[in-house]
Parts: C-alpha cells; sequence; structure tokens
C-alpha cells in the first residue's frame, strides 16, 4: 500500500528525514513513532503531498505521491488531533463540505452512514466547536472515512482523550482495520496504545530508522525492554541500545 | 472521482463550504454590507455637498466611483478571506488533502468573489439611488463589462494575495486589506490619471483598473462607452490574471518545499 525508498528532506541545512525506507502492508495498522521532532510529522506531510521530497520516492496504492497527488488524495484520508474543523457550523455541514470535496456523489446519505458507524447520529446538527473532546475525536475520524479511504493517515488521534473514550477510540480502529481492510499509519506517544493497536512499528530518530518490526520483535531485539523504554532510549541516545542492559 | 463531474462536486463543496461560514458570521455580512455602505454615505453626502457649491458633475463620478471600487474590492478579498479563514480556524490542512486540484480552488473562490461583489454593488447601487437619487442602471448595458473587468482583476489580486498569504500566513494578513488601497491612489478611482505625476501615469496606465474607472467617468459624463478603453482593460485583466494564476501556482510549490502548509494549519 505504501512504499518508501531513501526518501529524505531536508530544509536548508537542517535534514528533517534522512534517507527512510519503509513498507506498510495491505490491512496493517503501522506505528511511526520517535520522539518529538524525529521527522514522524515531515514523514506524513510526504506522503500526503503536503511538502514536496528533496530525494527519493514515496509511492501510495502504486503512485508517486508528488506526481500522482490527486489520485493518491482521493483514495486516502488523513485526522490529526492538532486541525480541527470550522467550529461555527455544524457537524452534518463539516461532513457533507468534505463528502463533496472527496467528491461523494450522496453526501447527504453518507454523512448520515458515518454518524451511525461512529454511534454519533444524536449531534449532526450541533456546532462543532460545542463538542467534547471524544465526539471531536469521532467527528474527525467520520470526516476521515468519508471517503471509504484504503490508507489512513492518523497523527494522534487519542491525544487530549481520556482512557475510556481512547480506549473506545482504539476499538472502533481495530474494527474498521478488520472490516474494511484499511491500511493505517498511526502515530502516537503512548507506547501501550502502540502495542496493542499496532502490527509493525517504525521508530525513528534524527529522521533516520531506527528500528523496524513488529512490537514483539523490537522488544526482541532490544533484549525484552517494553516498547516505553525503547522509546526513552532512542529520544535520549537518538539510537536503540541494548535497552535492557542500560535500565539495569 | 475524476473528471468534469468530479471536478464540479468538489467546487459545490468548497461553495458549500464559503455560504456555511457567511450564513453564520455576522462579521462576513457586515463586511458585504456595512462598511461599503459606510464609505457610500460619507462620500455620497460629501459629494452631494461639493456638487451644490462646485461641480453638480462630481456627485455622479464619485458615487459611480465609490460603488465601482466596492466590486474591485468585494471580489479581491473574498478570494483571500476564504483561504484565511481556513487558516484562521486551522482547517487548512483538512483542504490541501483533500483531491481539490489549483484551479479548482481558485474557480470556488472566484465564484464566491463575483458573488460578494455583485450583492454589494446592487445594494449600494440601491441605496444611492434612494439617498441621492443616482441611477446607476442609467449607464445600461456598458455596466455589464465594467462591472466585470473590476471582477476580473480582484479575482487576480486576490490569488496574489492569497499566495502571499500561504506563504507568510498571519503575518500578511495586514496585505489582505493593504493592497487594494496601495493601488487605489494610481487606479484613478475619485479622479482622472492626468492628476498624476507625469512618472506615475505609465504605472497607473498598466493597471485594468485605471481603465475602467477612466471609461466609466467617460460613459457617465457621454453616455457613450469607449470601446478602446474598455478592450485594454479586459487585455490587462488577462494578463494580470495569467500572472496571478502563475504567481499562486509558483507560491503553492514553493510552500509545499518548504513545508509551510503544516505550519499554517497548526499556526
Amino acid at each position: 500500500m505504501i512504499q518508501v525508498e531513501n526518501l529524505t528532506k531536508r530544509f536548508g541545512d537542517v535534514v528533517a528525514v534522512d534517507r527512510l525506507s519503509f513498507e506498510v502492508r495491505r490491512g496493517e495498522i503501522f506505528g511511526l513513532l520517535g520522539p518529538n521532532g524525529a521527522g514522524k510529522t515531515t514523514t506524513i506531510q510526504l506522503l500526503l503531498a503536503l511538502t514536496t521530497p528533496t530525494s527519493g520516492t514515496a509511492r501510495v496504492l502504486g503512485w508517486d505521491v508528488t506526481r500522482q497527488r490527486r489520485r493518491v488524495l482521493q483514495r486516502v484520508n488523513f485526522s490529526s488531533a492538532y486541525i480541527a474543523l470550522p467550529s461555527n457550523l455544524t457537524v452534518r455541514q463539516n461532513l457533507k463540505v468534505f463528502a463533496r470535496l472527496y467528491g461523494i456523489r450522496k453526501a447527504e446519505e453518507r454523512v448520515r452512514e458515518l454518524l451511525e458507524l461512529f454511534e454519533i447520529p444524536g449531534i449532526a446538527d450541533r456546532p462543532t466547536g460545542a463538542l467534547s473532546s471524544g465526539q471531536l475525536t469521532r467527528v474527525n475520524l467520520c470526516k476521515a472515512f468519508v471517503n471509504d479511504p484504503e490508507v489512513l493517515f492518523l497523527d494522534e488521534p487519542t491525544a487530549s482523550l481520556d482512557p475510556d473514550i481512547a480506549e473506545k477510540v482504539r476499538s472502533m480502529l481495530k474494527r474498521f482495520q478488520r472490516e474494511r481492510g484499511v491500511s493505517i499509519v498511526y502515530t502516537s506517544h503512548n507506547m501501550r496504545e502502540v502495542e496493542i493497536l499496532c502490527d509493525r512499528v517504525l521508530f525513528i530518530s534524527r529522521g533516520r530508522s531506527v528500528a523496524q518490526g513488529s512490537p514483539a520483535e523490537v522488544i526482541e531485539r532490544a533484549n525484552g525492554a517494553s516498547l516505553e523504554d525503547i522509546f526513552i532510549a532512542i529520544a535520549r541516545d537518538g539510537e536503540l541500545r541494548d535497552t535492557a542492559a542500560s535500565r539495569e | 472521482m475524476t473528471g468534469m463531474t468530479g471536478s464540479w462536486l468538489r467546487i459545490s463543496g468548497l461553495l458549500l463550504r464559503y455560504l456555511y461560514l457567511y450564513r453564520r458570521s455576522a462579521a462576513r455580512i457586515m463586511g458585504i454590507l456595512f462598511w461599503p455602505v459606510m464609505d457610500l454615505l460619507v462620500w455620497g453626502f460629501l459629494t452631494t455637498y461639493l456638487g451644490r457649491m462646485v461641480l453638480p458633475s462630481a456627485v455622479v463620478f464619485l458615487l459611480g466611483a465609490v460603488i465601482f471600487w466596492d466590486i474591485f474590492y468585494s471580489a479581491q478579498q473574498a478570494i483571500t478571506l476564504s483561504i484565511t479563514e481556513e487558516i484562521w480556524v486551522r482547517n487548512i490542512l483538512n483542504i490541501f488533502v483533500a483531491p481539490v486540484s489549483v484551479p479548482e480552488l481558485l474557480i470556488a473562490t472566484s465564484i464566491v468573489g463575483a458573488a460578494r461583489a455583485g450583492t454589494s454593488a446592487a445594494f449600494l447601487a440601491l441605496l444611492a439611488w434612494a439617498f441621492y437619487s443616482f441611477n446607476l442602471a442609467a449607464i445600461g448595458l456598458a455596466l455589464v463589462p465594467f462591472f466585470f473587468a473590476l471582477i476580473l482583476f480582484g479575482w487576480a489580486m486576490g490569488m496574489f494575495t492569497m499566495a502571499l498569504v500561504l506563504r507568510f500566513g498571519q503575518a500578511a494578513e495586514a496585505l489582505i486589506w493593504g493592497i487594494p488601497f496601495l493601488i487605489q491612489p494610481i487606479s484613478a478611482v475619485f479622479y482622472p490619471v492626468k492628476v498624476l505625476p507625469g512618472w506615475l501615469q505609465p504605472v497607473a496606465k498598466a493597471l485594468p483598473s485605471t481603465h475602467v474607472f477612466e471609461g466609466l467617468r467617460e460613459a457617465l459624463k457621454t453616455g457613450r462607452v469607449d470601446v478602446r478603453r474598455l478592450a485594454t482593460a479586459l487585455a490587462l485583466d488577462l494578463v494580470a490574471l495569467l500572472l496571478g494564476a502563475l504567481f499562486f501556482a509558483w507560491m503553492l510549490s514553493r510552500v509545499r518545499e518548504k513545508g509551510y502548509l503544516s505550519r499554517l494549519g497548526m499556526e
């Protein structure tokens, strides 16, 4: 679904993404992990054609992201805890606008389906700005699923949610992955969540790949350290050392 | 979805977004009606006074200029504010990760610009008739090409300022309101171009707006349209539109290269 080869992005002297290579398979949840400033957001921007690469290639669904931007964007979607839908529009109005932007003919019908799917039909006519964090996250996910995407990019979707709502969101994502076969690129700083949710993970630091594999494989490589410890070690050292040994 | 139907759906999606925005924002409605009306009232009463004292035709010229200036201003503002509003509400990334093309975005914002300019001009014309017995429609069909020429220039300048906002973010917001007033003194809006110093006249004549306002004064005075002047305005409009679109596309590619979109999205 996603093939990234030697992807590099420089901003002047700063190398934000440094010869990154990875792939995301059909129907898997892929954790893109690393400390703040590691290059996760830039990598997602590159995969969404918000930024152009300095070198290397990124292909989504077989298409080059830079050259065939619109084809890719038609079949992927994105949600982030750090961006918002217009707060003065109702949930229904917001979703209707995005349904049309994704070229969906029966926008009204699609919005109804999504609100049912995410179990929030009761808030359809409320202004988006009047919703709780949990409701907002679900509305953002409705927007992210509006075009029934094959690849979904979720940037810390559970940030600022209480554990109960966060767990509900994770369950929903797992269900959609199972039922719809959607591939999800997921960023989070919550390593317990990553362990539960992700089929494979990629740790990056200073734009470079540090460790890659299933959570179990990465843990094994770090001599049984938890993902949390691995994250901390990478954040401090910039690479994956013998984490278990360093803990002792 | 690709092709014309898909394009139209995306354009209609953007239009729906702007319609919702205007319907729910008193400030936007004020922008269309309140400020232009205030302009019209201040200038209108002043020129009525001047007309009685000095030159009766001044009333007609200045009122026509106020209404027509607002056409350009509204078109430029509507285009630029469409994007700026998305930055304000942190929705810009949602728009740019949707499969909307640059032409679709420009078409949608231009339609909003034309609708806003048309609404505003119609309202002002009605008020001018009610307060000052100024009948803009007396110019007849010649109004239409002048109106159209100013809308085109408003679109071109709107693209230019929208590109600057994308590049510089909220730091460039002053330009949204500032750029039209940079153009106004050299567009011969309220006085003929020959009033300007000699060295500035060629600059003024390179602007389509100058030919529109000169042509408008001529039409108000004689009842005839100087077709050559109108053709010059439209030709310069096409150049401005082309430059505006190219500048926007170039700036957008720079913004993508530098990664400014995500900064805008989270500003």
